[in-house]
């Protein structure tokens, strides 16, 4: 078996790409740089977005990171999406794909957020099968990403590190593990986010994303807003989790007051450095 | 037994929407303060959707009126699909029927210009014939060749109010001008190259565009064009056309026998 950090070895410390930044996106040249998009926003006919898209990976390594596929919704993946997303896979050929633990599409209707579920024998079982005909029709492997939580949900037979566990054991997927939404996810539902981290299969790690966050108006509860500069704890759990897995592609996002570019491309210097610190010491 | 996960998901989209979920595991989360971020982030998202394929309405209304209406738009037509850069297609009837924008007869033209501009910018790529293309053409081979329209071309007459002018100058960022005439306009958006652009067409070039999309050959779609607008200068029409890169192809058929 090859081993999936090795894969994907040429992926360093990435950033989600912006339309804003297309021209910047293409000019740039740094060691590891990558991009991530959502498909979603490159699943149409033609024209100039799906033009710049092509452009910038004629550069660069590009990441597809879904957000509609809806793989915890009790029904099958919606076939037309799937085929969509793969006609988007042959056209620039990403060295990532990667989807949610949640749902949004259901019953004819798009709900956009990343909806949550008990973690049920039933939802293991659907949550598999749905990843194992995604990754069967796509013909490659996918990272499903932990989720924001906002919420104490009733009636779970799963701890989430365990049935993630459980889903890449019969599945095959790998994981993205976004340290923001266990930063986030530990302070609204007080749980320890190191034990969260500490739990997560090494192995299996494919990708990682870092973010900022917000506090919502009363101040309770964090918000996965993506609308600012990555917390110092979010930084201290990377190192921590880059500490015991060594390095893995790690993605910046980036979706709300999006700053100037040479602004993201500090934060991604300074993520680059932590994979490079641990390089060193893997090599060591 | 439990209850599914199908159960589940029908009372929590419930309770997004407002209604009473019939499912005491969502009940329980409904009821933490938390249960708001998803109603939040689900209509902010449709909002925001909106927002950025309707420019020109925004500006016109402002954006504390647009956000409104989008939001009551939203509950009453969550996206059917997961591509959000084409939420909005019926927004534009949605806004002729929404009683608060009753003063404002030109809104959904503007907002249907706005939605063409969505559709053109993500239309299939394709080249587009010029004139001198047609030139090569001899006059027989033309009257019977069908002209196919562009993917990536949009056009519509409005028969009651200067919608394209009133939509041009919000798009553009401009003032109306203050000798607007309120007459009848059409418009055609297009995308010769990478830009989507736009220019007023006349009801003849209209009719035209229409024939030509219902598959008439070059004779009949003139024929039609001159009874909405007898007046009108066909050679000078399709020339324009042309030039803003609405015809795809010239598609030459054999003589009658």
């Amino acid at each position: 078996m090859v081993l999936p950090h090795l894969t994907s070895s040429a992926l360093g410390a990435g950033l989600g790409l912006k339309p804003q930044h297309y021209e910047d996106a293409y000019a740039v040249a740094q060691h590891g740089l990558w991009f991530e998009v959502h498909p979603e926003n490159y699943m149409v006919d033609g024209g100039p977005r799906l033009a710049w898209l092509e452009t910038i990976r004629s550069r660069h390594p590009l990441s597809l990171h879904g957000v509609s596929l809806s793989l915890a919704a009790d029904k099958e993946p919606d076939a037309a999406h799937l085929q969509r997303l793969k006609t988007l896979i042959e056209r620039v050929e990403p060295a990532l794909v990667s989807e949610h633990l949640a749902w949004s599409a259901w019953r004819d209707q798009y709900h956009p957020d990343l909806l949550p579920f008990p973690r049920t024998q039933e939802a293991l079982s659907r949550v598999c099968a749905n990843i194992g005909r995604t990754q069967d029709t796509l013909g490659r492997r996918m990272a499903i990403e932990n989720p924001t939580h906002y919420l104490t949900i009733p009636g779970h037979d799963w701890s989430e590190t365990d049935f993630l566990s459980e889903v890449v054991r019969r599945t095959g997927c790998g994981l993205l593990v976004d340290i923001n939404n266990v930063f986030v996810s530990a302070h609204n539902l007080t749980i320890d986010p190191m034990s969260y981290l500490d739990a997560i299969a090494a192995d299996a790690v494919m990708e990682i994303h870092l973010a900022g966050h917000s506090a919502d108006a009363d101040g309770m509860l964090l918000i996965d807003s993506h609308d600012a500069a990555i917390n110092e704890g979010v930084w201290s759990l990377y190192q921590y989790l880059i500490d015991r897995i060594g390095p893995r592609p790690v993605l910046i996002e980036r979706d709300d007051k999006v700053p100037q570019f040479p602004i993201l491309l500090d934060e991604r210097r300074r993520a680059q450095s932590v994979l490079d610190g641990a390089s060193v010491g893997v090599a060591a | 037994m439990t209850p599914s996960l199908a159960s589940f998901q029908d009372a929590f989209v419930d309770a997004l929407y407002g209604r009473a979920p019939h499912d005491s595991r969502v009940a329980a989360m409904a009821a933490q303060p938390g249960f708001a971020v998803y109603r939040n982030t689900v209509f902010q998202g449709c909002v925001d959707a909106l927002e950025a394929n309707f420019p020109a309405v925004m500006r016109l209304v402002g954006k504390e009126w647009f956000r409104a209406a989008a939001a009551e738009y939203a509950a009453q037509s969550p996206p059917t699909q997961t591509q959000l850069l084409h939420y909005g297609n019926t927004f534009p009837d949605f806004l002729a029927a929404f009683e608060p924008a009753e003063s404002l007869p030109y809104l959904p033209g503007v907002a249907r210009l706005d939605y063409f501009w969505v559709e053109a910018h993500s239309a299939l790529d394709e080249a587009h014939v010029t004139v001198g293309d047609l030139a090569a053409a001899s006059p027989q081979e033309l009257e019977r060749a069908r002209l196919r329209v562009h993917p990536a071309a949009r056009w519509r007459w409005f028969a009651h109010e200067p919608a394209y002018t009133i939509w041009r100058a919000n798009r553009e960022g401009v003032d109306v001008p203050a000798d607007l005439v309120w007459e009848g306009e059409g418009a055609l958006l297009a995308r010769p190259s990478s830009k989507v652009v736009w220019q007023p067409i006349s009801i003849g070039a209209c009719a035209f565009l229409d024939a030509c999309a219902d598959g008439c050959d070059l004779e009949s779609a003139a024929n039609q064009a001159l009874g909405r607008e007898p007046g009108m200068d066909l050679g000078h029409c399709v020339s324009s056309l042309l030039m803003a890169g609405a015809i795809a192809q010239v598609e030459k058929r054999p003589p009658m026998a």
